[in-house]
């Protein structure tokens, strides 16, 4: 079918966590433009099982840019050359015939590489627990609307809530930190009442993982707002400094 | 005190520390600036502005060594977040794509306050030594003659040209990132911070430019 491409990959390989990886090259021929890029190594993968060689692993899920499993850095971009999407959001049509694409997994000290393409995201789930939830309630249930939000406060959080959790913004960032990441979950809780008992307490023990987890500091490069496929706004991460610095002032929490 | 350390030693509270010294450095240039355009009044006026600074001298050194100390922060605050930071990514990408993601002042602070520091220790040791340490100039209040002397070199006058478009990287990131570590960033404020920093950083680098420049063309190393 004629517009069908064919590309070079260089994909990342590593057997697994301890291995020493590096770049195999592969060709792939005849693909559509309209495949997305995970369909296109699902072409590659089938083709290498019917020639015997080990598929090149990577994670994805619902592959409709909702789940945050996939995460390729595709051409040094985390998700790809595109702006608010995920890797599985991707197509081939953004790609020219002949072109050379680099594949590399998530490069972060807190998000070891497992196999190839996949990495350990087991940290994101460690700042979560550390404080990323409001505790529940007891006694009988509230009547709805009891609490009055205001349209603005709901939107500034659920705008931090779209936050998938893929970590596009550790890979994009130069010091592989976490901020926008944490302060997405710190943030749409910060500005609803239901957040306010925890406040204090749960930057201040979010922070402290991410920073024991071994994610850099932030320098404000804004590189992961520009990444990230939600488009979270770096807006978080000043609320997130704001109210850690109030919750050192304020708080008589000695221990953190 | 315990957790006042920890704090700063958290991530963030390295970041402040960076904020807040460098807010301090912003502050201090602008006095800077003020107290070099005497020097477009002539020798006279120069001579007496430094010699009346020479009589409140240990405030002078109270205020050297406050500013000293923000320095030392300011640089081993950076120094340790760089090697940290290095460490947090062990393999690099083979392909980097940060030019598509972030401007280029945000991503060379490091190499650009290299850069400045070494100027720092090279300005420091032609002009604040040669004022403070007994050279020839300075005992007769010839402060003046000090710069023109210097910036007859080319060499030298180029290094400071050279240093201060870095200057002007350095700060053009700082203005705006400091406000951001503060979490002064909101919709209404943020852009406009943004346009004080390009404004601050242009004024600092055309007026602390405009000294070597004008010494070097219209004095040229004849005292």
């Amino acid at each position: 079918m004629s517009g069908n491409m064919n590309l070079t990959l260089k994909i990342w390989r590593q057997k697994n966590a301890n291995a020493v990886g590096g770049f195999e090259t592969f060709n792939v021929k005849n693909i559509s433009l309209d495949s997305s890029f995970l369909e296109m190594l699902d072409i590659l993968n089938e083709e290498l099982e019917l020639k015997g060689v080990e598929p090149v692993a990577f994670e994805h899920d619902c592959r409709e840019g909702i789940c945050g499993a996939c995460s390729l850095v595709i051409n040094g971009r985390p998700h790809g050359p595109l702006d608010k999407i995920t890797t599985c959001q991707l197509h081939m049509r953004h790609f020219k015939d002949g072109d050379i694409i680099w594949i590399e997994p998530w490069r972060a000290k807190a998000f070891p590489v497992i196999k190839d393409l996949i990495v350990d995201r087991t940290s994101f789930d460690k700042i979560i627990q550390a404080g990323g939830f409001v505790s529940v309630d007891t006694g009988g249930v509230p009547d709805a609307n009891a609490i009055l939000i205001s349209k603005e406060s709901i939107e500034t959080a659920t705008d931090a809530a779209a936050c998938i959790g893929c970590g596009a913004c550790v890979a994009a960032c130069k010091n592989a930190s976490a901020m926008l990441f944490v302060s997405a979950k710190v943030s749409q809780f910060a500005v609803l009442p239901q957040g306010q008992p925890e406040r204090y307490l749960r930057v201040e023990a979010m922070v402290k993982r991410m920073d024991e987890l071994g994610f850099g500091s932030c320098t404000n490069t804004y590189a992961c707002e520009a990444e990230c496929p939600k488009g979270i706004s770096i807006r978080n991460i000043a609320r997130m400094n704001r109210d850690y610095f109030m919750s050192k002032i304020k708080s008589e929490n000695v221990e953190m | 005190m315990g957790w006042f350390f920890r704090a700063l030693n958290s991530s963030i509270g390295k970041k402040f520390v960076m904020a807040i010294t460098g807010v301090c450095l912003l502050l201090f240039l602008i006095i800077h600036l003020v107290n070099n355009l005497t020097l477009f009044g002539g020798p006279e006026l120069f001579n007496n502005v430094v010699k009346n600074l020479e009589t409140i001298k240990p405030l002078v050194r109270v205020i050297e060594v406050i500013l000293a100390l923000i320095f030392v922060f300011h640089i081993t605050n950076a120094i340790r977040l760089w090697i940290e930071n290095k460490k947090a990514r062990p393999v690099n990408y083979k392909i980097n794509g940060s030019s598509k993601n972030s401007d280029i002042f945000s991503r060379t602070m490091f190499v650009s306050g290299s850069i400045i520091f070494i100027f720092l220790v090279i300005h420091l040791r032609t002009l604040w030594v040669a004022f403070n340490f007994g050279h020839p100039k300075a005992v007769t209040h010839e402060y003046f003659d000090i710069l023109v002397e210097a910036f007859s070199s080319p060499i030298y006058t180029g290094l400071y040209l050279v240093a201060l478009i870095l200057l002007g990287y350095h700060l053009y990131h700082g203005f705006q990132s400091a406000f951001q570590t503060f979490g002064w960033n909101n919709k209404k404020f943020f852009p406009l911070i943004k346009k004080l920093g390009l404004i601050y950083t242009v004024i600092m680098i055309i007026g602390f430019a405009s000294i070597p420049i004008y010494f070097f063309f219209f004095y040229g190393g004849n005292v």
